[in-house]
């Protein structure tokens, strides 16, 4: 098991009041995303366990982007993967970032 | 910790475990026991190199069933084909045997049943928590508590979930569910492709789907695949929830029984629909849910209080 972590400082805190929410199922070419409200400013952590090495790279690319994006300030992002496709990490990462921002 | 509400219509075959929580029970009534952000994950799948999940593919918590007041536990059935293990076998073993020793919970237990059976990689463990779950369940029953199993996910019901569902009070189930102890492939590995073609899937399905298991009375209420669906044949099982005592034990003693002799000797499922009297048996596969309700309903064998 790989497991990667990323740090960023967003441009803001991501907007909403839920403290904690979770997407998507650990499976084949999926993954799970946890994300919760605990990093005080506009920190935010991303830890990752994968079970695929050598994707190092597509991983901070991807994280980055997102980060750019979406300014997740204030989250630690937590993902287990099942070895998704990048583009399905994304998916998840938006979905993930509107829960957060939902009520 | 809400996923992306699915409700009324959509479907309960695909849905995630979350999904089928919050799509079933009434909206924002669902408080998570153990959430992932606890993360209690498996202690065992990292020596294999397997991802674990936060909350181990088990979601147990409690809810608002149309305002009555239920405990509930939901297997992910693409997480490690909903599988026991040590800590999602330990989650619904704790709800069952919470209900069954306090009072002031609620005495409803639906159990969202998706699993292939015991997991594998921690065996041991798994075949422990079938073990003692069907033991709670039991005891859960004696004292008062219903214990509905509800079946309809892409890893059926099988092995260790298959022994659960029968040991509930009540059994929904929709078209695509399944319920064995052993699965398709299991018996096709051991007895041979000629004995169950495990590749057939209308053959798997007639004998282990949803309206195979309503008819014979191996389940006792035919639902939609949707969360409406679930929730309504819920809700008519729960009106009249049979009591577990010696003679229900005898019962159900007899009823299999009387089963085995009336339909052992047939070969698929169309011979034993035929055998229990129903008159177009072909037309069994095409019918709709309302049909087969109430066909169903209209066969003595397959309503039943033993169990």
């Amino acid at each position: 098991m790989q497991m990667l972590s990323f740090k960023h400082t967003a441009r803001s805190r991501l907007p909403g009041k839920k403290d904690k929410a979770i997407i998507g199922v650990v499976a084949s070419g999926n993954l799970e995303v946890l994300l919760e409200r605990v990093i005080p400013g506009a920190e935010c952590e991303v830890a990752i366990a994968t079970p695929l090495t050598g994707y190092d790279e597509t991983w901070e690319a991807v994280i980055a982007d997102f980060v750019e994006r979406f300014s997740p300030g204030g989250l630690r992002i937590s993902i287990n993967d099942g070895g998704a496709r990048p583009d399905t990490v994304y998916l998840r990462l938006m979905q993930g970032s509107a829960l957060m921002e939902a009520d | 910790m809400e996923d992306i509400a699915s409700r009324g219509k959509s479907g309960w075959f695909d849905a995630t475990a979350r999904q089928r929580v919050t799509g079933l029970l009434d909206p924002g009534s669902f408080t998570e026991f153990i959430g992932p952000s606890e993360r209690v994950q498996s202690p065992h799948l990292k020596m294999f190199d397997l991802p674990s999940a936060f909350d181990d593919g088990v979601i147990i918590g409690r809810g608002e069933l149309n305002g009555r007041d239920v405990l509930i536990a939901a297997q992910e059935g693409q997480f490690m084909g909903g599988t026991f293990g040590e800590v999602s076998g330990a989650k619904i073993l704790g709800l069952v045997r919470a209900a069954r020793d306090h009072k002031d919970l609620p005495q409803t237990v639906l159990l969202l049943l998706d699993s292939g059976g015991v997991r594998l990689q921690e065996a041991n463990a798994g075949e422990l928590a079938v073990a003692e779950l069907m033991r709670a369940i039991v005891q859960a029953r004696c004292a008062g508590v219903a214990v509905i199993a509800l079946v309809g996910g892409k890893s059926g019901a099988f092995g260790g979930a298959g022994l659960t569902a029968s040991t509930c009070s009540r059994i929904v189930i929709s078209e695509q569910g399944r319920i064995g102890v052993s699965g398709p492939e299991v018996i096709e590995t051991n007895k041979g492709v000629e004995e169950f073609d495990a590749q057939d899937k209308a053959l798997v399905w007639s004998t282990d789907g949803g309206k195979n298991r309503r008819l014979i009375g191996g389940a006792d209420a035919f639902a939609e695949d949707s969360m409406d669906g679930f929730r309504v044949a819920a809700e008519a099982v729960l009106a009249k929830v049979p009591s577990l005592d010696l003679k229900t034990m005898q019962a159900e003693q007899e009823r299999l029984t009387a089963r085995q002799q009336q339909l052992g000797a047939c070969d698929d499922a169309v011979s034993m629909w035929r055998t229990l009297g129903i008159k177009d048996p072909e037309a069994v596969r095409d019918m709709d849910g309302k049909d087969l309700t109430a066909l169903a309903n209209g066969i003595k064998e397959a309503n039943h209080d033993a169990r």
